[in-house]
């Protein structure tokens, strides 16, 4: 077993224990905070992937936007944020069925997959990831138009942020 | 080179030449890596010790008192007596509080500090880890140092505590989006997001091609780290002291030590982004220079956070939104158009500098009138109490 072998295979319970203590929690803000090490832990496995703006941008987006506004909704929702309430409610069976489901479908499609087992090559020392990755956002062959839709979406959504948000006209 | 150029080349290359005659490659590489972490927090740790010195001695020059001079030659031993009291104080966690996140924030707020300090550049050779992402990365560590303010200010159970968790966080994720859109500036025109490229492709200081964007990013770190006239956070005339409230001996202290040392740290951002970090006469021969160079440099930048700090009153918070949102963001989304289009232009011209003051100048200019003539037109709304019946004696 290779170091890395060993940080993933750390990481990984880790990230699938406090998945798993997320879910069960009684307290929503502690649910939240476990939230947060899963989120953290994919961050980490993306590194080891060699994969370093993706594990940035997931450590940026995810907790340091995300997560932190999830705890946020839930201060300030709760009457007494650090009461404890149920955690499972009426869709339980549900949410097991579709989860078991998911689960099943995943393994089924990961045990075709031919290249399972193979290992990750290494990368040429010259190349920049990331100036690959942003030429390939832009250009006409790469991923111009998903980026682009995207964009408008983000900016619609922004407009329509500032409109639900603007102070009511008085006399309306 | 000798040993007095480069010290920490050097000690490295012994203990590493030391530890390969005892263990095999791998280990040695993950030691010295080790030591590397080691070497770089304690170095960030230490200082903290000096920073809270030189700041109370320059806040009392500027409120026209001495500040500490009992303790030591000019008071130079008050931190070290502090330190002592802080660690014989009595650990109060208070009976409804949540333990967990009680005790772990604290900690996530120093880490989340020196967790910067891996990427930035000392001198050339002298950095914790070049991520090719660096600038991104320091923007993704800053969300822990949110997180630990969130979580002080909840597991408290002091409405004191969460509010002040609550404007912490308004104000740091707010002053998040003007602070990355011009990190974005220097990322253009050094062309990469490492931080050992950005200080290489400063042969002019970014400062000098974009004077504006260094003053935004210095305005949006001192949000970040919520000094005055930012400091509503822990505005102590009328949240007691928000989110550490409830925070008794060294833990408090180690939000203190976190405090100082981030402003430190945005000190030295600024020298790295603006002021072209450990760049100087002879710094490229001589790594121990280039670190003296750097720290000059931050401690000018921490000199301008204080400087701000003992001059100006605390701003109302609706004011601090506005700032943020409708001045600094809509500045500094313009500024990185004017700079994409000025480099696209003039690439490989000798116009580029003189293109991009002038361009720096006319937005400056534009968005003063601007601001002036929007100012004139709206009618400021009068902040009033509602008539409340006086009590009076029967």
């Amino acid at each position: 077993m290779t170091a890395e072998q060993g940080v993933f295979l750390f990481i990984g319970f880790v990230t699938l224990f406090s998945a798993y203590t997320m879910v069960t929690r009684s307290n929503l803000v502690h649910a939240a905070l476990f939230l947060i090490v899963a989120l953290f832990g994919v961050a980490v496995i993306f590194v080891l992937l060699d994969a370093g703006f993706l594990a940035v941008v997931q450590v940026l987006v995810y907790i340091g936007a995300i997560a932190i506004l999830m705890i946020f909704a839930v201060m300030l929702t709760q009457d007494n944020a650090s009461r404890d309430q149920e955690s499972m409610n009426i869709n339980y069976g549900w949410a097991v069925l579709l989860s078991a489901l998911f689960a099943f479908a995943l393994i089924v499609m990961l045990g075709q997959w031919q290249d399972i087992g193979a290992m990750a090559p290494t990368l040429d020392a010259g190349r920049d990831t990331v100036v690959e990755l942003g030429s390939a956002l832009v250009s006409p062959d790469g991923y111009v138009i998903p980026f682009e839709v995207a964009s408008v979406l983000l900016l619609a959504a922004l407009i329509g942020a500032l409109v639900v948000a603007r102070p009511q006209k008085k006399g309306k | 080179m000798s040993f007095f150029q480069d010290p920490v080349g050097a000690i490295s290359a012994l203990i590493s030449n030391f530890l390969y005659t005892l263990l095999p490659q791998a280990w040695t590489a993950l030691i010295m890596t080790l030591l590397g972490v080691v070497a770089v927090s304690s170095f960030g740790l230490i200082i903290v010790i000096f920073l809270i010195w030189v700041e109370r001695k320059i806040a009392a020059r500027f409120q026209d008192r001495l500040g500490p001079n009992r303790a030591g030659p000019y008071g130079l031993l008050q931190t070290f007596a502090d330190m002592v009291k802080l660690v014989t104080k009595e650990d109060v966690i208070p009976a409804k509080a949540d333990r967990l996140a009680f005790n772990i924030a604290p900690i996530l707020s120093v880490v989340a500090v020196l967790l910067i300090w891996a990427v930035v550049p000392f001198a050339p050779g002298w950095i914790g880890t070049d991520l090719n992402v660096g600038v991104l990365y320091i923007a993704a560590v800053g969300s822990f140092g949110i997180l630990s303010v969130l979580m002080a200010g909840w597991s408290s159970n002091n409405k004191y505590a969460l509010l002040g968790a609550f404007r912490a966080v308004a104000q740091l994720i707010s002053y998040e989006v003007p602070m990355l859109i011009t990190l974005m500036v220097p990322v253009l025109l050094a062309r990469g997001m490492g931080m050992v490229d950005m200080v290489k492709d400063q042969t002019v200081w970014f400062i000098v091609l974009a004077p504006v964007s260094g003053i935004i990013f210095l305005v949006s770190s001192i949000a970040e780290i919520g000094r005055t006239p930012f400091d509503l956070l822990e505005a102590e005339s009328e949240i007691v002291a928000g989110y550490h409230t409830e925070y008794t001996g060294m833990k408090f202290g180690m939000f203190f030590a976190a405090e100082f040392l981030h402003a430190f740290t945005v000190g030295v951002l600024f020298a790295i982004f603006f002021l072209g970090g450990w760049r100087g006469p002879g710094a490229e021969a001589t790594p121990l220079l280039g670190v003296i160079y750097l720290m000059l440099k931050g401690f000018f930048g921490y000199f301008i956070v204080m400087w701000v700090r003992s001059t100006l009153p605390r701003i109302r918070i609706d004011h601090m939104l506005a700032l943020n949102w409708k001045f600094l963001t809509p500045l500094s989304l313009a500024l990185l158009i004017l700079t994409a289009i000025v480099e696209k232009v003039f690439e490989g011209n000798a116009w580029r500098v003189p293109a991009l003051l002038i361009g720096n100048a006319l937005i400056l200019i534009v968005s003063y009138y601007f601001t002036r003539a929007i100012s004139r037109r709206v009618t400021k709304e009068r902040v009033t109490f509602k008539k409340r019946p006086v009590a009076k004696p029967a």
